[in-house]
């Protein structure tokens, strides 16, 4: 009896082996080895011919220190996540709470699938839509700012507009998103928690700040870290929507992925680039980490 | 404040919003009926609406060859994905064996680095092995997805497993348990997921860009991004482009869009 059970077990666990052989293999190979290899050709100066590549140990990570450009890089990243981030959040829940007001169903699907759809279109397309949008002479904004009685403005050239406008672009791409997990949130706190609380005299403001805010924190702990996760890695929409001159102008908007792409695939100087991502890593990580940290407070009623 | 009042406040900023939302998807295809000459007059509807654009973007470039590439590679990458991630979510899940819990946090580990710190080893390593501008080039980084596995694990563990046993008294063997028992059991994870792959891989932009060396081989976003660049002031093609990498998305989008939020929020409180 004991022997049969034992070789029970041990089928088990041979089967679960070779459902995971392929996978795992995946997981090492592509995801795992990956990510030391890079560490390790931060290393290198990078040559086709693998004997021909030097070592020069960390020095990537001094020449990193000295870079006009990468000290650049980081701070417009930095100012991306502190524009986007809050922005997404603050529009998200804000019209979340609108949505959670419309009391027919059908009419606040219908909002719900407006505000998201913008989400689920190729950032490409629509960072094109954007630039011919935003552009400065024929652009239909400036149109609209003419007709009224605004100065227009060069929005992705003039270099202290081009990162706010950038970011604004994400944020419209993304807010949809965040609507939904906001609405979702809300429909999820018991209407018992209001009623109860109405009972005891409290006032609109004082059920958003005592129920509806503390019970939210998840999502936005949630929200807030894929957001920042997505601002920290932003590449596609700056490549987009100043394709011409990348990053520009003047580097304004220029970030860290874009930097890592452009010393990779431009120069092919693949150790230097390496190095910086493993800056990125770090950052990302520690950001990250922080937020995990200084966000999830458990709220238990 | 009076009830009606506020009602209308709600609905007039809802709408305000939603104008936000539509309104670069009308000025796109707007402009992409215009001609040349129309772009810079300053009107809002096209004079003489034309489909002369879509005609040269069409037949002028490679752009069904680009749609056909994307839907190839976000196919096979999505069959695939949902196939692994759900083997390994359920054997993480419902299967004892040595070694369990460090599979699974290996696995989630991988979820920390960012794909900027990959792409560099994979292009070398592509170059080795000749994967360079070629379809297993684009899409072997997406084969499995580590979002994937630990979210398919979530819901297998919420299956019970009387149903596994019954299937294994009936006769079938552990695979057979997996594919005929527990995978159809977990249909609407399996939507979000699916929706979410397919979007993520069909949208995808930096790899692809990376990889891709030739025209023909251009997936959808790369292709409109390198001709958007080579058309300049060409706003009406630019537009007429965006407008086909949009416009099939937001079809699918709205007939389905229940189904693809609900998963949106399934994936998003699960995760």
């Amino acid at each position: 009896m004991k022997r049969s059970r034992l070789s029970l077990a041990t089928r088990e666990a041979l089967w679960a082996y070779v459902f995971l052989l392929l996978p795992l293999a995946f997981f090492l190979f592509i995801r795992i080895w990956p990510a030391f290899q890079a560490l390790w050709l931060s290393l290198y100066d990078w040559n086709a011919d693998p004997s021909k590549r030097v070592f020069v140990g960390l020095e990537h990570y001094a020449q990193m220190a000295q870079d006009p450009l990468v000290a650049r890089s980081l701070r417009n990243t930095l100012l991306y996540t502190l524009i986007g981030v809050p922005a997404q959040l603050v529009l998200g829940l804000g019209i979340a709470l609108l949505l959670n007001a419309v009391t027919r169903e059908r009419l606040r699907d219908l909002f719900r699938a407006i505000y998201f759809a913008p989400y689920v279109t190729p950032a490409v397309a629509v960072a094109w839509v954007f630039s011919w949008m935003l552009s400065a002479n024929f652009g239909v904004v400036n149109e609209l700012l003419r007709a009224a009685g605004l100065p227009a403005q060069d929005f992705l050239r003039n270099p202290s507009l081009a990162l706010p406008t950038v970011a604004g672009v994400v944020v419209w791409q993304n807010l949809g998103f965040q609507v939904v997990l906001f609405l979702a949130g809300l429909q999820n706190i018991p209407r018992d928690y209001y009623e109860a609380a109405r009972i005891d005299g409290a006032d609109g403001r004082q059920l958003f700040r005592h129920i509806t805010l503390p019970l939210l924190n998840p999502v936005m702990v949630f929200s807030a870290v894929i957001g920042t996760i997505g601002f920290l890695q932003l590449f596609t929409q700056v490549v987009n929507l100043s394709f011409t001159d990348q990053g520009g102008p003047l580097h304004s908007t220029l970030t860290v992925a874009l930097y890592i792409y452009q010393v990779a695939f431009g120069r092919f100087d693949l150790g230097y680039a390496a190095a910086i991502t493993v800056l990125l890593f770090v950052i990302i990580l520690s950001i990250t980490l922080i937020q995990l940290r200084l966000l999830s407070r458990r709220v238990e009623y | 404040m009076n009830r009606r009042l506020s009602s209308f406040f709600v609905y007039a900023l809802l709408t305000l919003g939603a104008l936000a939302m539509v309104f670069p998807f009308v000025w796109m295809f707007l402009t992409s009926l215009k001609s040349f000459q129309e772009l810079f007059e300053l009107r809002w509807l096209p004079r003489e609406p034309t489909l002369e654009n879509y005609r040269e973007v069409l037949f002028g470039t490679q752009f069904p060859r680009w749609f056909l590439n994307s839907l190839v590679v976000a196919s096979l990458t999505t069959v695939s994905v949902l196939f692994f991630d759900s083997l390994v979510g359920y054997t993480l899940a419902k299967l004892r064996f040595p070694g369990r819990n460090l599979i699974f946090v290996l696995i989630l580990a991988t979820l920390m680095v960012p794909t900027e710190m990959l792409v560099i080893p994979w292009y070398v390593m592509s170059v080795d092995y000749g994967w360079v501008n070629t379809f297993w080039g684009i899409l072997f980084p997406g084969l499995i997805s580590a979002f994937g596995v630990f979210l398919m694990r979530q819901f297998f563990e919420s299956l019970p497993t009387d149903l596994l046993d019954a299937g294994r008294i009936d006769g079938l063997s552990e695979f057979g348990v997996f594919w005929r028992v527990a995978f159809p059991l977990v249909r609407p994870a399996l939507a979000a997921l699916g929706i979410f792959t397919f979007l993520g891989n069909w949208n995808a932009f930096l790899w692809p860009l990376i990889i891709i060396q030739t025209p023909d081989m251009r997936t959808l976003p790369v292709g409109v991004a390198l001709f958007s660049g080579e058309a300049g002031t060409a706003w009406h093609l630019i537009m007429a482009a965006s407008s086909l990498a949009v416009i099939p998305v937001l079809v699918v989008f709205f007939v389905f869009q229940r189904q693809i939020i609900e998963g949106v929020v399934l994936t998003g409180v699960k995760g």
